[in-house]
């Protein structure tokens, strides 16, 4: 297809590259250069989508990031679909493939527009007044067709491929916007020798001057003089520009977020490069220079395809040399709009008209317009417009002295056009100063909300800042940029004006609904365009009490569209304020949210996918597992080894095999992840004291205890065994999961509460390896190997602890048991873990060592009824709750907890305590987690008595066992209970929790 | 007040739409009432509505000092669901279902309640014990709650990605069907339009800056930037301002406000059939009746009421989103706000009387209010009204802290060992 | 992401820091004297004021030392952090 409404020349577009691409399945030719928007326009294409709730056919209306209407999806392949991208920022390259959205079957044909015929019965908010009965009629029915009614495009259905990155970055001067009064800002900061990163949203920065072909800067075109600029930043090597990057967030203590698309404009790109990067910039200082966005005018049946703001017309055609019709009615209240005029007007458009509300336009442009031969008609507003798929004609009415237009809804003179630009003037982008809450004032002159108060430190310059106009823009940018970099302890800038001709500056504008003489409760004159909020929603909203601006944007949705608002917020409020009968500022605005323009998920998630989701922590040991086939489970951040099933064997066989083995031979176990604490000082022993329930100043060195230390209200928050290597020196042992958490309670009462103490706290998790040795032929396994102790049965009792060598590696060697049988536990460098696994395998050989897992040591310990914090403790478990109280030191005065432990309902005889509990069937292994009840068939809810918290098969015993925390428990041993499941229930009988060898003869072997 | 019904609509439809009423009035305070609620969130003004309508108590008002539903009311992502682990908190929320089961109708007001079903994943061996407690416990208490193998999990929400080769794989899901979604706005503007229509006053920009007490310490009435007003009962509904409200009676709670952040996408076609949460990496996720993908984010580290959190907060979420439903990488943030809530020890609300004659508070609800809502104003109203708990909110006193009565739902679920 | 004055350290991002909540809230130094009442006042009883905060920080992945700062939780603007031991600043609830 030709681009028929392609100018002859001009434009920044490259003329010499074509570009086909394909929209809704047909073909078109663009250029280099341009944005779908534009390529489809120079292809004569306006109706681009459908409207969100009446599915009314739109059009293009802006040229950047404020587009409310054309929304696309974009895809190379399934994974890469990316729906409601506005065409005007997506930029064309060779085969690229968009399709409409919001449409079925077809753009043209939408059986969705059916919702526009009901539109009277469907006003704001109408969905809170009806489908209340049947009563479950809503979910069941009305709901499931209401989403299916909304919605915009649609979700991606394959995983993206795609990479994202995320970078920090820190600056002296960060500069959002690179239009002239970004670019004199970045000039002025890094003249100032600051580091600088100056971003735009666009391709090219330049934000205005891309379309200004008549303005000099300092004797040069325009345009030459950005080339220039830009050159000249590109220089600086302390200057960083990055185009197509949006400044999204601003956030507390100048914390900007920055998001950066590096691959969607390009055709064939680098499957390995990053499809978009995040920027985290923490900057000394902020310029703000994010111009500002025209707003649309509210009049009725404003939204059809081929009415279009007049600079985005004019964008179109200078920037993109695109001619956005063939023959133009310009409704405006601002000066701008004759500019666009004049410039269609030249590139062969006809100018219809120009409707101004103004009753007396005047000025250079208007001057200008007239002296082309455009009829302008001045106090003239728009009263409607015709046209199904692309606007056929406007109907012009006067508007009275008393600013009302003449009634009837034939009044007025009906001008033919395909293309209507209109213009209510522009909107400061207060947005990020906003988000950085900073605070606003409205200013009356300009009638915008303008930058008063920052609350970070950052400048404003330029339009965001309501100052317009090309000389005062540079000349603004240049001394924020200045100021800037001298706040950042740079240095200044020479001073610098700015020589302008050809630019002139423009007035005026309006806020909220124009006259047009109709029954205003029966005319859309659309606000919010892709939302379909009409004026009369606004005022249907404070008809029905939604008095707070907040509330008639959530009561209509105003303003809560994917362009959040840019265009239409200002508009909402003014009508809003007129319904109320209050000043407009009074009123207020709406809280600005981050992100200024909607940001990929897949930006934020950066390389936190897969692996580096959430790091896995390994053991030395835990490669040799790989090998070994070890089925493994996630522990905290750590991966463990939970059984080594051998050929043909189930968890079930495997763990019952390790279980024998540990119980009549020797296993092998890696309690690397164990949590380890050096605690050195002269008074670690004190401060033990106070943190473990435990009393520490008698234990001997060489000696080890198990200690179990409580949070502050009592309640268990870990345990381990502790071993005191020397007077002043203990290794403490934690939890898995646990070790960082007691490392930092430690660190608080050291640090903050008990600064008198002279301890140290190192923690040596990762320094040592652990490799624990259970059964009774450990002893024999390890003997050979050790170098420097006697490990004999006198010499060496359980719960010793023994600096020696062991395999040739320097090691502390402690004797302990989490099995209930004779048990080892090597510590080791970490470095060396695996190579002393090997040969403490090697030596077992002859002894049919046997690796096991977690699943086998969880059975172990439960057939000795020990139990592991955070299974058989839920946080609401007291140490004598789990049969430990006899564990508390009772001479200590004071301990973390002890006071909390004192309190009437600790003592409460019908807490919930640690049982066993033998089911009647010993094949049964009850349900983790089931809960235990005394009379099963009373009706819900059934009183709960308490619940298990352990169940295995206990390959010793050969039957089931469970442990159990049980109201009043200890009393009830021997009692029979109740455990019911889905559809059945399991009688158990309570019992003491140590299943076997209650007398501890094994664990000498 | 005017009925809402399809009929009534079509009427106005065909007149333009010119005799629709206010909602709700804006009156002026009158200088004294039967109970003051000082916060018109949805469960202050739920308070007032079952105030009205189950104890007859209609010379009441609420007082707010922005716009009524401005607070976590309007902020929140909106889940609902009842499957708590103990008796008390599952007597609590399933006792706000069965509100929310036929709210729209009885305050004629479509609070779009959708039960589409809670979905809660399960990704470590630790997960599935604790989510086989809760659904015996649920059961046995009357309360809806299913375990789901991941197929099965799949199945129900087709989005989940359930590769063995995620870093978290998903292993199993626990289902509350009852549970759901609710459009958190229509809850608070039912409730107040309903309140209104039996004579409730709601005050919105009158900020309450003293708590006036009689010579006994008993409550007298309230101070505010509109001049005093007076009233015997004074029910304290503030969520994030909870204890600046009631330092002002010179009471100190055991309460933390931290920002919570939430965020949407932009709207796409329906996706998303139910509401997921994931604990262990922090991840919840529903798609509203406009197409938005509803995301809830953690809590910043610190105390503020800044109503903004960090930026490093909504990005751990979305990597959690990402990693779970990899589709939805190309998805795009919309909008992210935060809100402020009030966080107890042990993560149970407080839903009681005070050591002030006279004074009430309903606080405490963390990062999970808006689900017990209709429950909490139910009981809290009840509360008011007779001077003494229901017996569903009796055990969550302020003394339950003093005595170790604590209703660990947040220890019971964490992970450990 | 807040940016927080370390005393030993100077300006760094929040992520290396962990809180520790409300500062000046010492742990009494005969528990067993107190009443339940009192016990429990200073286990869970806190401020959580609206305006300036007297809190404690820790740099946990920096120096690892905690210290105390004054914030305001409205702006989440610091006004100041001291060490442990310094004098809490003038005004500062202590």
């Amino acid at each position: 297809m030709s681009e028929a409404f392609r100018t002859r020349d001009g434009g920044r577009i490259d003329r010499t590259r074509p570009r086909s691409f394909r929209f809704d399945g047909v073909g078109y030719q663009g250029l280099a250069g341009d944005t779908l928007a534009s390529a489809l326009l120079a292809n004569g294409v306006h109706l681009v989508g459908r409207s969100f709730k009446y599915h009314r056919p739109r059009g293009v209306v802006a040229a950047g990031s404020d587009e409310p209407n054309a929304l696309v999806g974009v895809w190379r392949d399934e994974a890469s679909y990316a729906p409601n991208l506005r065409a005007t920022q997506v930029e064309l390259y060779e085969g690229l493939r968009a399709e409409s959205q919001n449409r079925s079957p077809s753009l043209r044909f939408d059986r969705g527009a059916m919702a526009g015929l009901l539109a009277p019965f469907l006003p704001a908010g109408f969905y809170y007044k009806t489908f209340l009965w049947p009563r479950r009629a809503w979910a069941r029915f009305w709901e499931p067709r209401i989403r299916a009614m909304a919605g915009l495009g649609r979700a991606p259905t394959l995983p993206d491929r795609d990479r994202y990155a995320q970078t920090y970055a820190h600056c002296d001067v960060l500069v959002v916007g690179g239009g002239p009064a970004g670019i004199a800002a970045a000039l002025a900061a890094a003249a100032g020798h600051a580091r600088v990163i100056l971003c735009d949203e666009q391709a090219e920065l330049g934000g205005s001057l891309l379309a200004e072909t008549e303005a000099t800067i300092d004797g040069m075109a325009a345009q030459a003089w950005l080339a220039e600029a830009l050159a000249r930043l590109a220089r600086e090597p302390r200057v960083r520009v990055l185009p197509r990057t949006t400044g999204f967030g601003y956030f507390a203590h100048n914390f900007v977020g920055l998001a950066e698309r590096l691959t969607d404009h390009l055709a064939e790109p680098d499957p390995q490069a990053p499809r978009e990067r995040l920027w985290q910039v923490r900057a000394r200082e902020v310029v703000l220079a994010t111009g500002a966005l025209e707003r649309p005018l509210v009049f009725p049946e404003n939204d059809r395809p081929g009415i279009m703001l007049a600079d985005a017309a004019r964008t179109y055609l200078r920037r993109y040399g695109v001619k956005p019709g063939s023959r133009a009615v310009v409704a405006t209240a601002h000066d701008g709009a004759y500019r666009a005029a004049l410039d269609l007007h030249r590139a062969g458009v006809a100018v219809a008209a120009v409707a101004d509300l103004r009753p007396d336009p005047e000025g250079p442009l208007v001057e200008a317009a007239r002296a082309a031969g455009i009829a302008i008609r001045p106090a003239t507003a728009i009263a409607g417009t015709k046209g199904r798929l692309r606007v056929r004609s406007a109907r012009l009415v006067r508007i009275g002295a008393e600013g009302e237009a003449g009634g009837g809804a034939s009044a007025g003179e009906t001008v033919g056009c395909d293309l209507l630009l209109m213009s209510g003037g522009f909107t400061p982008s207060v947005h990020l100063f906003s988000q950085s809450r900073g605070q606003l004032a409205f200013d009356p002159v300009s009638a915008a909300f303008l930058p008063a108060r920052p609350a970070e430190r950052c400048r404003s310059a330029g339009a965001c800042r309501g100052t317009f106009g090309l000389a005062a823009a540079l000349i603004e940018g240049y001394a924020a940029g200045e100021a800037a970099s001298a706040a950042a302890g740079r240095g200044g800038a020479p001073g610098l004006g700015f020589a302008v001709t050809g630019a002139i500056d423009t007035r005026g504008g309006t806020l909220g609904a124009t006259p047009h003489g109709r029954d205003a409760a029966r005319v859309k004159a659309f606000v919010d365009f892709q939302n379909d909020v009409t004026a009369k929603d606004v005022k249907l909203a404070v008809r029905e009490g939604f008095r707070s601006i907040e509330h008639i944007k959530r009561y209509t949705t105003t303003g809560m569209a994917t362009d959040q608002g840019k265009s239409s917020n200002m508009n909402a409020l003014a009508i809003a304020a007129v319904a109320l009968g209050r000043p407009l500022p009074e009123v207020g605005l709406t809280t600005f949210r981050m992100p200024y323009t909607p940001v990929s998920f897949g930006a934020f998630a950066g390389f936190a996918r897969g692996e580096l989701f959430d790091p896995l922590r390994r053991t030395p040991i835990d490669p040799w597992a790989e090998a070994a086939g070890a089925v493994f489970e996630e522990v905290g951040q750590w991966r463990r080894a939970r059984y080594f099933p051998r050929e043909g064997e189930d968890m079930h066989q495997a763990v019952g095999r390790e279980v024998r083995a540990v119980r009549q031979g020797v296993g092998i176990f890696d309690g690397s992840t164990l949590g380890k604490i050096e605690v050195v000082g002269p008074d670690a022993a004190e401060f033990l004291n106070r943190m473990y329930v435990n009393a520490w100043s008698k234990l001997a060195p060489g000696r080890c205890r198990y200690g179990v230390m409580l949070r502050e209200d009592g309640f268990v928050m870990d345990d381990g065994v502790v071993g005191r290597m020397a007077p002043d020196r203990f290794h403490v042992t934690t939890t898995t999961g646990g070790a960082a958490r007691v490392l930092a309670t430690m660190e608080d009462y050291l640090q903050t509460e008990w600064a008198d103490l002279d301890v140290w706290l190192t923690s040596t998790s990762e320094q040592w390896a652990v490799i624990a040795l259970q059964g009774p032929r450990a002893r024999e396994v390890l003997a050979p190997l050790v170098a420097g102790a006697d490990i004999g049965r006198e010499a060496f009792p359980h719960m010793s602890v023994r600096a020696c060598r062991v395999a040739g590696v320097e090691a502390r060697l402690f004797r302990v048991s989490f099995s209930g049988e004779l048990g080892f536990e090597v510590n080791v460098p970490a470095d060396y873990g695996r190579a002393v696994w090997e040969a403490i395998l090697r030596a077992g050989r002859g002894f049919g060592i046997t690796p096991y897992g977690t699943e086998t040591m969880h059975v172990l310990r439960a057939e000795k009824g020990y139990i592991i914090v955070g299974q058989e403790t839920d946080g609401t478990a007291t140490p004598d709750d789990v049969g430990l109280s006899g564990l508390i030191g009772r001479t200590k005065k004071d301990f973390v907890g002890a006071r909390s432990l004192r309190r009437a309902a600790m003592a409460a005889p019908d807490r919930k305590q640690l049982v066993g509990l033998l089911t009647e069937d010993p094949r049964e292994v009850l349900q983790e987690g089931a809960q235990i009840v005394a009379n099963p068939q009373t009706p819900a809810p059934v009183p709960m008595l308490g619940h298990v918290t352990s169940a295995y098969h206990s390959p010793t015993l050969e039957r089931s066992i469970a442990l159990a925390m049980v109201r009043g428990g200890r009393a009830r041993i021997g009692e029979v209970l109740f455990v019911p499941m889905p559809g059945r229930v399991v009688k158990v009988s309570l019992c003491d929790p140590v299943f076997f060898d209650r007398e501890g003869v094994r664990l000498d072997g | 007040m005017q009925r809402f019904s399809a009929l009534s609509l079509f009427r106005q439809g065909l007149s333009g739409h010119r005799g629709w009423r206010a909602q709700w009035r804006s009156p002026e305070p009158k200088a004294a009432y039967d109970a003051l609620i000082i916060g018109a969130g949805g469960h202050g003004l739920g308070t007032a509505y079952y105030l009205a309508r189950e104890h007859g108590m209609r010379n009441i008002a609420v007082l707010d000092r922005g716009w009524l539903g401005g607070g976590n009311t309007g902020r929140n992502t909106t889940i609902i669901r009842s499957n708590y682990l103990f008796d008390e908190s599952a007597a609590l929320y399933d006792h706000a279902v069965k509100l929310w089961e036929g709210l729209s109708q009885t305050l004629n007001y479509n609070v779009m309640f959708s039960p589409r079903g809670v979905l809660m994943l399960a990704h470590t061996v630790h997960d599935v014990q604790v989510f086989q407690r809760h659904i015996h416990a649920n059961r046995l208490n009357g309360v809806d709650n299913e375990w789901l193998s991941a197929e099965e999990a799949k199945a129900y929400c087709p989005p989940i990605e359930i590769g063995r080769h995620l870093r978290y794989p998903v292993i199993g899901a626990a289902l509350q069907r009852r549970g759901g979604t609710a459009r958190h706005d229509a809850v608070a503007w039912g409730f107040a339009r309903a309140a209104d229509a039996m004579g409730v006053d709601i005050i919105e920009n009158c900020a309450v800056t003293a708590i006036h007490r009689d010579a006994a310490g008993a409550v007298t009435g309230v101070e505010t930037t509109r001049g005093t007003i007076r009233a015997p009962k004074v029910g304290v509904v503030a969520a994030g301002h909870t204890s600046v409200v009631m330092a002002m009676a010179g009471l100190r709670m055991p309460l933390e406000s931290y920002p919570l952040q939430a965020l949407v996408s932009e709207p796409v076609k329906p996706v998303f059939p139910c509401v997921v949460m994931s604990n262990t990496i922090h991840a919840y996720i529903s798609q509203s009746d406009k197409g938005e993908l509803v995301i809830g984010a953690g809590t910043d580290a610190y105390t503020s009421y800044s109503q903004r959190g960090g930026l490093h907060i909504s990005s751990h979420t979305l990597e959690a989103i990402c990693e779970l439903f990899p589709m939805f990488r190309r998805m795009r943030m919309l909008r992210n706000w935060g809100g402020i809530v009030d966080v107890t020890p042990d993560r149970s609300p407080i839903i009681a009387k005070t050591s002030v004659p006279g004074l009430y508070v309903n606080s405490g609800w963390g990062t999970g209010g808006f689900k017990a809502t209709p429950g909490s104003a139910h009981v809290f109203a009840w509360t008011m009204a007779k001077d003494e708990p229901h017996r569903i909110n009796a055990p969550f006193t302020i003394e339950r802290f003093r005595d170790g009565l604590l209703i660990d739902e947040a220890a019971a679920a964490a992970v450990a060992h | 992401m807040l940016l927080i004055p370390c005393p030993w350290c100077g300006l760094r991002p929040e992520i290396e820091f962990s809180y520790g909540g409300e500062a000046n809230i010492a742990r009494p130094a005969d528990p067993a004297a107190l009443t339940d009442e009192e016990w429990g006042a200073f286990l869970y009883l806190r401020t959580n004021p609206k305006g300036r905060h007297a809190e404690r920080w820790r740099h946990a992945n920096g120096c690892g030392r905690f210290f105390n700062a004054v914030r305001d939780t409205v702006s989440d603007f610091f006004e100041t952090t001291t060490k442990p031991g310094e004098l809490p600043p003038s005004g500062g609830k202590s």
